[in-house]
């Protein structure tokens, strides 16, 4: 059993006119095998929340502590935050030319891991994996997400997850530019993580569809900056009802 | 790949050069030539300095370089005196330092892959430089007669002060795969003119790798005698600190129905680590239903390193099937690096992963696998050098 803990996380992001603050005190605990909605409208900070978690360049953590079983995670580089168990599935996959998805999956597996797969059960691993997903073979092949359509990148950023196995993972906005297949191939992936491992999910989303494949324990809204509501299931519902409006103060719907 | 910044010049535009390159002069006489004082569109990027003299006539020869050459007994070596006539038939020097080695060569190599002949296994010529402090002239001409088929490594070694002019001569339907390595000592400057003729129907893949040297700079020219030629030319380099690499490029496209693909890749990293690329096409009036492309691109791993890149693309005949380019600088990607260590990859082994996965498109077009598993070798060890750089910093 493990948790990570947010602690009153400030963060701002540099632009043009100076430092400006996006996180404006996060507080949230998620223990393992829950999965926590974290919904908010658009430019809420969501994002935000998961870049600071995962350590991105861009975003400066100014005060707050984000805790991994105690350990504190801002301490860390990014790819040790990686492997102390921590995975973000991300809006905007990265292209990288050249490095074959095979490559890129081993040597992710290897630093994770601590050891390299032996190969006859990495091949088979994998590809078990990518069946679920519905990915095809010659992906493997194929530069690291170049030229892949969103979906098809999402779907690979679940595979990482599935494969790299984290204690706690972030799916930032994974249902955006799904269509209706592809987001219940990835939920059901996302399910079967969850029900085979003890993970703890951090599931952000502007829209409740997703919520409709994968059931959450613990839902939240996200809002300027911080967490302004917790709930169960009816909060989802209400958002489904009447959209964010009564947390930014316009119409804003939740569903699609 | 992020937009160039201020220590990175690029030319994102292919210019249309002031004059024409079509009235580039060219000659073998070395005192036709001006005495080049650095600004002239041909001169501008190189450190004139460093040149040693090869381009004002002070860097008197004092020594020579050895050529070796391994073929299988199919392929015919000589020694020749600068009577032979099949000298020069390649293309004339375009500027002074190779006119320079051209009037200065006293013997040249010519290695013949006879008609109709293909050889086992391919045939290395090794270039090791004059020494340290020396000064040499050169001359090579390597040739495929008609329906040959070769493949040709040119290696360059050793230290010293070298220009040479280097024929490639493919006949009629001849095909020739060559891979000419400047794999120089630190301390030397070599400037090479590299003539590339092709017959009718001829298919050349020329590759460029630059990898040692104080200064290189190499100027492959690219000549169609007769419709149906197809050339592809690719490079590769990586520039340390305090190294200037240069190439350019020239293809000269007078004839009808000929291909050129031009794809050249750079790393450069370390103060004063610096590299010029200079792609010329020219389209004459009568080269109808010409086919062509050229790319470059470079990455600049550290602070201090720069890379000018500048496209000259100029068509005289609408009656093409394609002409296009592409250029970019670019400075490592920190998302790219963010992406793989967000996976758990260690900070010195996802540049690694980057950078070869920058240079896998070229290396994958290498088809000499001795050569692609010593460049492997060459990149890998050049990655080492920056980790150690900024590990000490």
């Amino acid at each position: 059993m493990a948790t990570l803990e947010i602690k009153d996380l400030h963060a701002s992001v540099t632009t043009d006119e100076g430092a400006k603050e996006i996180l404006k005190g996060v507080n949230l605990t998620v223990n393992s095998g829950e999965i926590h909605a974290i919904m908010g409208p658009n430019g809420s900070g969501k994002s935000t929340l998961s870049y600071a978690i995962a350590g991105h360049p861009k975003y400066h953590v100014t005060s707050g502590e984000v805790l991994l079983d105690g350990e504190n995670v801002l301490e860390m580089s990014v790819d040790e935050r990686a492997r102390a168990g921590l995975f973000l599935a991300m809006q905007y996959p990265v292209e990288v030319p050249g490095v074959s998805m095979s490559n890129f999956l081993r040597t992710a597996a290897t630093a994770v891991r601590g050891d390299a797969p032996k190969l006859r059960h990495w091949v088979k691993e994998v590809k078990d994996e990518m069946t679920k997903l519905e990915i095809s073979g010659e992906f493997a092949d194929r530069s690291v997400n170049e030229g892949f359509s969103g979906g098809e990148k999402k779907r690979h950023e679940i595979l990482q997850m599935a494969l790299l196995k984290p204690k706690f993972a972030v799916l930032d906005e994974t249902d955006s530019g799904l269509d209706v297949d592809a987001l219940r191939v990835v939920s059901q992936s996302v399910n079967e993580v969850a029900e085979a491992t003890d993970i703890g999910v951090m599931l952000i989303t502007h829209y409740t569809r997703i919520l409709k494949h994968i059931q959450p324990d613990v839902v939240h809204v996200f809002a300027g900056g911080k967490i302004v509501e917790s709930g169960g299931k009816d909060l989802a519902d209400d958002l489904e009802e009447n959209g964010y409006v009564k947390y930014i103060g316009k119409p804003e719907p939740a569903k699609l | 790949m992020t937009v160039a910044e201020n220590n990175v010049a690029t030319a994102a535009e292919a210019v249309i050069p002031a004059a024409s390159r079509a009235e580039r002069f060219t000659g073998y006489d070395v005192e036709a030539f001006e005495v080049p004082g650095g600004r002239e569109e041909n001169w501008r990027f190189t450190p004139m300095k460093r040149l040693r003299g090869l381009h004002n006539g002070t860097a008197v020869a004092d020594g020579a370089v050895t050529v070796d050459v391994d073929a299988t007994t199919d392929v015919k070596v000589e020694v020749v005196g600068r009577e032979d006539e099949r000298l020069g038939i390649a293309g004339a020097p375009s500027d002074r330092v190779s006119a320079q080695a051209y009037s200065s060569f006293t013997e040249a190599t010519v290695v013949t892959v006879p008609a109709d002949t293909k050889p086992e296994k391919s045939t290395l010529v090794r270039v090791t430089g004059p020494g340290e402090g020396k000064t040499a002239y050169g001359h090579l001409q390597l040739r495929v007669e008609a329906f040959g088929n070769a493949s040709i490594v040119l290696d360059h070694v050793g230290s010293g002060t070298y220009a040479d002019n280097v024929e490639f001569v493919v006949g009629e339907g001849a095909k020739l795969t060559v891979v000419s390595v400047q794999d120089w000592a630190d301390d030397a400057v070599h400037v090479s003119e590299q003539h590339l003729w092709l017959g009718k129907d001829a298919t050349l893949k020329h590759t460029v790798v630059t990898l040692g040297g104080d200064l290189v700079r190499v100027s492959p020219t690219a000549r169609f005698a007769e419709a149906g030629g197809d050339v592809e030319m690719l490079g590769l380099y990586f520039a340390d600190a305090g190294q200037h690499q240069e190439h350019r490029l020239f293809v000269d496209h007078a004839v009808p129905h000929c291909r050129s693909n031009v794809m050249y890749k750079g790393a450069l990293q370390g103060d004063g680590a610096r590299s010029v690329w200079i792609g010329d096409v020219l389209i004459r009036a009568a080269a109808e239903a010409t086919e062509t492309y050229e790319l470059n691109r470079n990455l600049v791993l550290t602070e201090g390193a720069r890379a000018d890149s500048v496209p000259n693309l100029e068509i005289e005949t609408g009656e093409i099937e394609g002409a296009g380019h592409a250029s970019a600088t670019g400075r490592f990607d920190d998302e790219q690096l963010f992406y793989l260590q967000s996976r758990g990859i260690a900070e010195d082994q996802a540049r690694r992963l980057v950078v070869r996965g920058f240079f896998h498109e070229i290396l994958m077009k290498i088809d000499v696998p001795e050569v692609r598993e010593r460049l492997e070798a060459a990149i890998e060890a050049e990655l080492e050098a920056i980790e150690t750089e900024t590990a000490t910093a």
